[in-house]
């Protein structure tokens, strides 16, 4: 009976709320707002113009670019920090400083630096994430039960070692966790980054949609792809997650 | 007993630990000024012009009220948020059958990027402090309603019989027990969901309205390169994210939610 | 309480650690707290000592100062003639379960120590020590997969697969119930008797201290001082309703300050 339920809730409320949508659409006789059937044309008119796929790539490129370049920094970075009190101490206070910038506030900069273009949005992307990474490298280093360290140390581990053998695995299930939040960050942050910065990709698509004739159906098929996307990189993280050798820091027992 | 050679050298060692914050700032400060000094042609200005650019604004009263529109901003959407989206969290993770209605819904909007509601925003509530306010709410209303249901799925049956086994209603039962038991996690979610809704706020300023501190970057920028102004912004931006933060930070160190976060491995 | 440390007495054996006037003091100041008081004690190679006292009495402060995981405001631990000066392979440490490592199996935990060797004398003394704690069958096991007693052995035979010359077990069987800490005191009772380490044990449980110990070393609290050596002259295995062994476990509670009526 529960599982039942579980498994039709799902659609149930999905048809329901097609329904009250194109209900409330249909009552209003709104011109601009469109309904799920000219939401659906409008994606089988982007897809007809080949400019879906292309959207979608471009922003899934500038958003591996920079979050990928802030794995490659962050995490390095936060094991170090996370090791080393008196290093923690000289780099903490710029990072404090720069974490909470809006990275959105840095597009004037970007901009000057990387001209108007995907180079702006990646360097956006990096900044979004890189400091999220970075402090929760730092957290989830800091946590450590020192029981692993010091078992680590007295059966004689050279110190790179007991950093890829101890500390990286130890700290890695709470590291993930600051991936994925990341990794969300970032894919709010192109949306942002393409409305302003560039003229390809998701974000581009909703405001240029919205500019040039008030295409509403079209923001709306935006949207929708931007929340598919989203779904997806959310479970592949949420994925990695599950694996056997890291599991043991999200069950409770 | 302890060497005088030990004393100093640890005397020495939290010196430098506390020292080095100021020095890394001091050596940032002089790198900032050096390539500014490199570079004369760049259109980034340095330290100095950057305070005098805050001074200018803190005189022309822009200042405050740029920093004002921001916070008020931010203040209603959150406020608004967290007012709805913890009873309305409690509840899905307390009612199976509201869970079943509902959380596929949530999840259907979670990932929807808050900045992509901007035209729909715009075409709702025109150009102003309600489209940026609703902004705001939808990115902090999902965040902790998913955290609040999250947390309450995942609460120790033991807490839940033991009050149980003293007879609490159903209300005291959620009161004095369940939320307890889940404001630890809530407050996690709710630091990290006031980070999202200041960036937020930044972006939606900068689209849908003509103040705070989000406008006062764009602008200062398509209004002549004033560049100083823009660095201003930023850092002004960066120092309320960091107030922010660590207020919210003060929230976990509380004696009775600290349990949740010390010892859970 | 007598104030006056109790030496620990030589034993016939080879003397493997000794330990002399050592003090701990934690923090500083005004509220500095003064742990561990004026500590003397010789351990003999191949011996098996219990370190006997309440919870949060120093004993485990005075296992991590042996371990080198710890500095002693003064006074010296000499193991082999050396003194201590930080951890080392050969003298192993075993914590409660919570030692073993959650994300490696039960073979990766068990070799991990192993770094140094050949990857065929690694798989051949892994494959020795998951036979020796009966643990065959479960190599490929993740911890979490394991029953709390299952994790306990794992963690003696990471520590026995290097080899060491010493073995520090802090309250290794505290978090087991009653039945699974009695089998394994037997297998680590079995264990000492086959490869003869020498063991330091520390404990709260009396009982526990009188089956496994040579000697017991009662200590006393804040500041803890040895306020008596009691020698476990029973040959193993122990007969625990024995006329002696009930004598021995009398004294001990009584030293303790407990009538051993409840």
């Amino acid at each position: 009976m529960k599982r039942w339920q579980s498994r039709i809730s799902p659609f149930l409320t999905a048809v329901l709320l097609l329904a009250a949508w194109h209900a409330a659409v249909v009552w209003t006789h709104t011109r601009i707002f469109p309904g799920p059937v000219q939401v659906l044309a409008g994606l089988k008119d982007l897809a007809g113009r080949d400019l879906l796929a292309g959207y979608v790539r471009d922003s899934l490129l500038r958003v591996s670019a920079g979050y990928l370049a802030a794995v490659a920094l962050g995490l390095p970075l936060g094991l170090m920090l996370g090791g080393s009190p008196t290093a923690a101490a000289a780099l903490n206070p710029p990072i404090q400083i720069m974490r909470p910038i809006s990275p959105l506030a840095w597009i004037p900069l970007a901009i000057i630096w990387f001209g108007v273009g995907s180079g702006a949005a990646v360097f956006l992307i990096f900044l979004a994430s890189v400091f999220p990474i970075i402090v929760a490298t730092i957290d989830a280093v800091r946590s450590i039960p020192p029981v692993f360290r010091n078992a680590g140390q007295n059966f004689g581990l050279p110190s790179a070692m007991l950093l890829r053998k101890v500390i990286f695995p130890a700290a890695l299930p709470q590291i993930l966790v600051g991936l994925r939040i990341a990794l969300g960050i970032a894919w709010l942050v192109v949306v942002a980054a393409e409305m302003i910065a560039v003229d390809s990709g998701l974000g581009y698509l909703i405001i240029d949609s919205r500019n040039a004739g008030q295409r509403y159906d079209l923001v709306v098929a935006g949207m929708l792809l931007i929340g598919i996307v989203g779904v997806i990189l959310d479970s592949i993280m949420r994925r990695i997650e599950t694996l056997k050798s890291v599991r043991w820091g999200f069950c409770n027992d | 007993m302890t060497s005088p050679l030990q004393i100093t050298s640890r005397w020495w060692r939290t010196r430098l630990r506390r020292a080095a914050p100021w020095l890394t700032l001091a050596a940032l400060l002089a790198a900032w000024q050096a390539a500014v000094v490199l570079h004369p042609r760049s259109l980034i200005p340095g330290p100095w012009p950057v305070l005098l650019g805050v001074v200018e604004l803190a005189k022309k009263g822009l200042l405050f009220k740029y920093v004002l529109a921001s916070l008020f901003r931010v203040t209603w959407g959150y406020l608004l948020a967290i007012a709805l989206a913890i009873p309305c969290g409690l509840m899905l993770g307390w009612y199976r059958h509201c869970e079943y209605a509902f959380a596929p819904l949530l999840q259907l909007f979670r990932p929807i990027s808050p900045l992509a509601w901007i035209p729909i925003s715009i075409l709702w509530f025109g150009l102003g402090d309600s489209a940026a306010i609703f902004l705001i709410f939808l990115a902090s209303f999902l965040p902790v309603v998913l955290a609040t249901m999250n947390a309450v799925r995942n609460i120790d049956s033991v807490h839940l019989r033991c009050g149980r086994n003293f007879r609490l209603s159903e209300a005291q039962l959620i009161w004095r027990v369940l939320f307890p038991a889940v404001a630890p996690q809530i407050i996690v979610a709710l630091r990290i969901a006031l980070g999202v809704a200041w960036l937020v706020v930044v972006a939606a300023e900068m689209i849908a309205v003509n103040s705070g501190l989000g406008f006062l970057i764009v602008d200062a920028r398509n209004a002549g390169n004033r560049y100083d102004l823009v660095l201003a912004g930023m850092i002004l931006i960066g120092l309320i994210g960091l107030i922010l933060d660590i207020a919210m930070r003060r929230l976990e160190k509380l004696p009775s939610v600290q349990w949740g976060y010390i010892g859970a491995k | 309480m007598s104030n006056q440390a109790v030496q620990a007495r030589t034993t016939a054996l080879e003397t493997r650690l000794r330990v002399a006037n050592l003090n701990v003091t934690f923090g500083e100041g005004e509220k500095a707290v003064n742990v561990l008081q004026n500590i003397t004690l010789e351990v003999g190679a191949g011996e098996f000592v219990c370190l006997l006292g309440p919870s949060g009495c120093g004993k485990s402060t005075l296992l991590n100062v042996l371990g080198g995981f710890l500095k002693p405001d003064s006074g010296e631990v000499v193991i082999d003639g050396k003194p201590v000066l930080g951890p080392d392979p050969r003298r192993i440490f075993v914590f409660q379960e919570r030692g073993v490592f959650p994300w490696m199996t039960v073979e990766g935990n068990i070799g991990f120590g192993l770094f140094r060797l050949t990857k065929e004398e690694q798989a051949r003394r892994i494959f020795y020590y998951v036979n020796l704690v009966g643990l065959s069958g479960f190599e490929k096991a993740y911890p979490h997969e394991l029953s709390g007693g299952m994790k306990q052995r794992v963690e003696v035979a990471r520590a026995l697969a290097v080899n060491p010359d010493v073995l520090f077990l802090d309250e290794p069987f505290g978090a087991l119930d009653s039945i699974t800490r009695l089998i394994m005191r037997r297998e680590l009772l079995r264990i000492w008797q086959k490869e003869r380490k020498t063991v330091l044990f520390v404990t709260h449980d009396i009982d526990e201290s009188i089956q496994l110990a040579d000697r017991v070393l009662v200590m006393s609290t804040r500041p803890a001082t040895i306020q008596r050596v009691v020698d476990i002259d029973i040959d193993h295995p122990r007969d625990i309703s024995s006329r002696h062994y009930l004598d021995l476990r009398d004294q001990i509670f009584e030293q303790i300050g407990l009538a051993h009526k409840v």
